[in-house]
Order: C-alpha cells, then sequence, then structure tokens
C-alpha cells in the first residue's frame, strides 16, 4: 500500500545532510540572540531560520516530499486557517494594549528588568 | 527526487484522481493516515497555546522579562545566554535524526538496527526531559510562578509552564512509546507479516515533537 517511491531506499546521506544542516540552522538562530541583533533583522532572521528548519523536518524527516499530493494537501492546508487567528489576534492585541493605555492609564513603554538587578551580578 | 517526485508535488491531476468518488483517497497505511490526522490536529493546539502566547504579549503594559537572561547559565566560568535552551535544542535535532535512521532501516527489515536506533532516540528524548526539569526547577527557585515572577510581566510564568510543560509531555510519552515499539521490534512482534509500519509511524509523532520545538524555541525563547 506504500507509494512508490516509498519503496525505494533513500540514501543514507540525505539523512546526515539535513541533520547537519538542522544543526547549522540552530546554531545560527542562537547566533540571532548572542550577538544581540535587533529590530527588523532579528525577526527576519528568527522566522527565516524558524521557516526552513520546520520545511526540512516535514520534507525529509517526516517524508512529506514522497507522498502524494493528497496527503500534503490534507497536513498543509487546515493549518493555514490558522493564519487568520493570528491576524485576528494581532490586530486584537493592538487594540487591547491601546486600551489600556489610554483608558487606564497604563505604561506605554513599561522600562524592562534585567535578571542581573533581581537576581545579582552573578547571572 | 526524481523527476516524478516533482511533478507529484507540482500537484498533477493525480491529487484529483485520489479524491473522486468512491475509492480509497490516502494510498499509505491507515495508521499512517491516522497519525497525520492526529498530528494535524495537534498542531492546532498547539497554535492555539502560541497565539494565546502572542496575544497576552502584545496586550501586557507590563515589561516581559529577557528571556535569554532569565535562561542564561554559567559554564566554565562564562556567562551564557539561552545556552540550556540551546543545547536541549541540539538534543532534540540529533534524536530527530537518529528516528530517521531508525525510520530507514525498518525498510531494511534490520531489527538490530532499527531496535537500537530507536532506543538511543528516547536516550536523547530522556535527557531532553531531564534538562527540561533542570530549567523549571531552575526558574521556581529563582521564584518564577504561574501567576508571578520577579523579572517582569506575570504572564511571562503561566506562558512558560503551560507551553513547556504541554510539549515536555509529549516528548515525556514519546520516550514512552519509542519503548514499546522499540521492545516490539527486539521481542520479534512484527516478524510473522514482516511489516515494520508502526516504526514510521511512531517517528512521525516523534518528529512533530521536534518540529513543535522549532516553534517554542524561535516565539518563545528567541523573541
Amino acid at each position: 500500500m506504500s507509494s512508490e517511491a516509498d519503496q525505494n531506499h533513500h540514501p543514507i546521506g540525505i539523512y546526515l545532510k539535513v541533520w547537519t544542516l538542522l544543526f547549522v540552522l540552530s546554531i545560527a538562530s542562537y547566533m540571532v540572540d548572542y550577538f544581540d541583533f535587533q529590530g527588523m533583522l532579528r525577526w527576519t532572521l528568527i522566522i527565516a531560520f524558524m521557516l526552513l528548519k520546520a520545511g526540512f523536518i516535514m520534507a525529509v524527516f517526516m517524508h512529506l516530499v514522497w507522498e502524494r499530493m493528497a496527503l500534503i494537501g490534507t497536513v498543509l492546508a487546515p493549518p493555514l486557517a490558522l493564519l487568520f487567528l493570528i491576524g485576528f489576534m494581532i490586530s486584537e492585541g493592538y487594540y487591547v494594549f491601546d486600551a489600556r493605555v489610554d483608558y487606564f492609564g497604563q505604561p506605554e513603554a513599561a522600562t524592562r528588568i534585567h535578571v542581573s538587578d533581581v537576581l545579582g551580578t552573578k547571572h | 527526487m526524481s523527476a516524478t517526485d516533482i511533478a507529484n508535488l507540482a500537484g498533477k491531476s493525480e491529487f484529483s484522481e485520489d479524491w473522486s468518488a468512491d475509492k480509497q483517497t490516502y494510498h499509505v497505511p491507515w495508521g499512517k493516515a491516522m497519525m497525520w490526522l492526529f498530528l494535524v490536529s495537534d498542531t492546532f493546539i498547539f497554535t492555539c497555546f502560541l497565539v494565546g502566547y502572542l496575544n497576552v504579549r502584545r496586550t501586557t503594559t507590563d515589561p516581559w522579562p529577557y528571556p535569554s537572561e532569565v535562561f542564561a547559565l554559567e559554564l566554565f566560568g562564562h556567562n551564557l545566554p539561552l545556552i540550556l535552551i540551546a543545547i536541549m535544542t541540539f538534543v532534540l535535532i540529533t534524536s530527530s535524526g537518529t528516528m530517521a535512521l531508525a525510520v530507514r532501516y525498518a525498510h531494511f527489515r534490520d531489527k538490530q538496527k532499527i531496535f537500537w536506533f530507536m532506543a538511543v532516540t528516547a536516550l536523547f528524548g530522556a535527557t531532553f526531559v531531564g534538562m527540561q526539569v533542570f530549567e523549571w526547577s531552575k526558574l521556581i527557585s529563582e521564584g518564577v510562578r504561574p501567576w508571578s515572577n520577579p523579572f517582569g510581566a506575570p504572564q511571562f510564568g503561566s506562558i512558560f509552564f503551560m507551553v513547556t510543560g504541554f510539549h515536555g509531555l509529549h516528548v515525556s510519552i514519546g520516550v514512552l512509546y519509542l519503548l514499546i515499539v522499540a521492545n516490539k521490534i527486539r521481542k520479534g512482534d512484527y516478524d510473522k507479516k514482516g511489516n515494520y509500519e508502526i516504526v514510521e509511524i511512531t517517528g512521525l509523532y516523534w518528529h512533530f515533537v521536534d518540529l513543535v520545538w522549532v516553534f517554542i524555541f524561535a516565539f518563545f525563547y528567541l523573541w
């Protein structure tokens, strides 16, 4: 019952390559934090590395590239609906935040707390 | 990937053929189709958690704690930001790699190798959970609670415990699942039919756990 391509044994190399790639991408996203990139550059890099990692895991480790379109569509299409939820919640989030600032007098930009200020310089 | 694979990705007419009436849609073993459907539903659960996180982080007027400082560790005299989480990420990715190899050897019906690669995968999984226990204990000892924490917005603690707890539960169940299936492989329970599909199905679950971590790592720890 397995699909035709399933019967072909994938060479071990592709798994090792993808594993190395995931490793490199993880190091890269860690470096974004380590070198303290901020702003658009940070968000772009984090999202790009995240999507690449997720893509490689699904495509190769979970064998999606070797599946038929009926299964790929079933797996990938429904979660697209979640993009609407994310969009609505971002829009709603801005509204609630502004309401708290405008009507409850809460601070628009609170000062963030460094861990060393709470636990001492050792941290 | 062969030329046929690329044609498949481009969505040639087999898509509509598979969905035409009165015949089987998914040409995979039913267990694998069911695992995929379960994973799709689990995607919705985890996305709801992450969207909940997005929403409280967007709306709170309290300062959000610096995750890279909260999860920093002192190693060899250096204060390394987020290092524990980075190591946990590497452990989980490596476990995904060994799982992929177990699935590959399932095609060759190589029982010895399937068993050992699954056992190693379970070991990495258990290591991951162990590190998560360490992380939880450290944060709890520093005063982080689901309702408050000394580093800023109280929502940080509730999201942290809920999301990593739910993911950790998935990893723990995955470790048990792997050990049970690996042991059945070793005992030869699947020899009679020579059917090792269960390895691929277990693998799908395990890779999904890794996949979810990729998103948690990006949105909760790096953001």
